[in-house]
């Protein structure tokens, strides 16, 4: 086992100062590099909470953050995120929200104009990895929601981020369309070995997506229980039917029972 | 005929309509022309009138968009500024809503007190009357940012002025322009109001002095300049709203 890339020890953290509400409590978890993992909990344990923490977006009130060795005292860069709503700006086309985190992080940022049409192959080809190959001229609200929903994966990998953060993303999609897009998120992750930490309600998506499931217990948030997911890669979907898989979802639901109940 | 062509037709019929009510109510009843002119009273004053109309409509253009220009430039900037910081838009809001509250013809005497009898009361009601929705709307849209979008640019370094220029200004954009058509005609209310009352030209001193002298016919024939301008600015800038922000009016565009 390498140096943890990402590392939070005891981290506390309080929204709305002194009497706030405690979010997250004696919250520790280190994830490696290359690693996809997966943090499963009731709703509002918290698990939006550890994301900004881990991408410098807030900073905790006691305890440490380190990503990639490094304290984490400002937001990142090195982190690709994508959301449940896909959050695409209507008024540019699909192709120029991909393109959106280029126009921010460095060094693109600079080489953008004179190196476009390099950078509009490189996003074409994204989108035909995640199969919307042209349609980049198309404006987002011309597409369906996965459509949507993969464009912004598209958008949180443009820079090519270490690390991709990923807050339910496939929450508001149908069951089909879920599952296509876990096979999407699945090969990308397996072509270009990023760190991911994945926040889902869905066990079943967490176990065949993940090396890693991590439970975390009802506010404020700590992680009960730390799961490994050994099951071979490349995982198909087949797998989810398999007993093996059933007996690992199984027990994960057990320990969310009991973070609802507060039994930890 | 379709309905289609019956929805089209509408506007027309009904508009043609409501002069030919007018006329006729004036003939059968034998209404005067110093109380109601009929429309073909007003039409032969239109044209009696002809040169000073145009001259007066085209001056009070002139104050009206001068006092529009005014507005935005200082609206967009006063609503960005509050859109963007909470502590401005706590420390201003109640010193612009009670200033929107005042009637604007109240400030005119002021005006006219600083600056005299000439267009620059007209200039200036014209800007003060338009600016505030402007302002709001705004500030608006710089206010219905997507947390989500935010956290994904800062996440990825972005500044304020980065999030402001990449996410918030389009975002605001439809806001802005659809408080343009407010503003515009608000606008030519206030110059309108400022001629009537402290100028010498205009279309509103037109109308001062057509009152004065009990010439009904004219004062209607200014009526329905009045009316025929401000129908021409809405649709010009409710075209320009169309052409900028067609993204937010995409019924029209999604089965492109």
């Amino acid at each position: 086992m390498g140096e943890a890339f990402i590392a939070l020890d005891k981290v506390q953290h309080v929204y709305g100062g002194e009497g706030g509400v405690l979010a997250v409590e004696d919250l520790t978890l280190s994830v490696r590099e290359g690693e996809f993992v997966a943090v499963v909990g009731p709703s509002g344990c918290g698990k939006s909470t550890l994301m900004k923490l881990a991408t410098g977006l807030q900073f905790p009130r006691a305890g440490s953050v380190r990503v990639d060795g490094q304290a984490v005292s400002k937001p990142v860069k090195i982190a690709g995120m994508a959301f449940q709503n896909p959050t695409l700006l209507p008024w540019r086309t699909t192709l120029d929200n991909i393109l959106l985190p280029l126009e921010i992080v460095e060094p693109h940022r600079s080489r953008l104009r004179r190196e476009k049409a390099a950078y509009t192959e490189k996003a074409e080809a994204l989108l035909a990895s995640v199969g919307l190959g042209g349609f980049g001229p198309k404006f987002p609200w011309q597409l369906s929601g996965g459509m949507q929903q993969r464009a912004s994966l598209c958008r949180a990998l443009i820079h090519e981020p270490r690390l991709l953060m990923l807050d339910e993303p496939f929450g508001a999609l149908d069951a089909f369309t879920r599952e296509e897009l876990w096979c999407v998120i699945r090969d990308l992750q397996a072509a270009r070995k990023f760190t991911v930490i994945l926040v889902t309600h869905d066990l079943r998506e967490a176990v065949f997506l993940a090396d890693k499931v991590f439970c975390m217990s009802a506010r404020p948030g700590r992680i009960i229980a730390e799961r490994e997911i050994t099951l071979p890669r490349p995982r198909d979907l087949e797998v989810t039917y398999s007993p093996e898989f059933a007996d690992i979802v199984h027990e994960l639901r057990s320990h969310i029972k009991d973070a609802r109940s507060g039994v930890h | 005929m379709t309905n289609k062509q019956k929805i089209a037709l509408a506007p027309w019929v009904f508009t043609i309509g409501f002069f030919l009510l007018w006329e006729a109510a004036c003939r059968l009843f034998g209404i005067s022309s110093f109380v109601l002119p009929s429309p073909m009273q007003i039409g032969a004053a239109m044209w009696e009138y002809r040169s000073q109309l145009s001259f007066h409509s085209f001056h009070t253009l002139w104050m009206t968009f001068a006092g529009f220009v005014l507005a935005v430039v200082f609206g967009l900037l006063l609503g960005l500024a509050l859109g963007s910081s909470k502590i401005v838009h706590a420390g201003t809001y109640p010193l612009l809503v009670g200033f929107n509250a005042i009637p604007k013809v109240a400030v005119v005497p002021i005006l006219v007190i600083w600056f005299g009898v000439g267009w620059l009361p007209a200039v200036l009601t014209a800007f003060l009357i338009s600016f505030f929705p402007i302002v709001v709307n705004v500030a608006t849209g710089l206010a219905t940012i997507e947390p989500e979008v935010e956290d994904v640019l800062k996440a990825l370094g972005a500044s304020k002025l980065d999030i402001m220029t990449k996410v918030g200004l389009p975002r605001s954009m439809p806001y802005f322009f659809g408080s343009l058509k407010v503003a515009i005609t608000l606008a030519y209310v206030g110059s309108v109001i400022a001629e009537y009352n402290a100028s010498s030209y205009g279309i509103g001193n037109l109308m001062a002095r057509a009152s004065a002298d009990f010439n009904v016919p004219l004062l209607f024939a200014a009526l329905i300049a009045l009316a025929v301008l401000g129908v021409a600015m809405y649709a010009i800038t409710a075209w320009v709203e169309k052409r900028m922000t067609g993204w937010a009016q995409r019924s029209g565009f999604a089965a492109g």
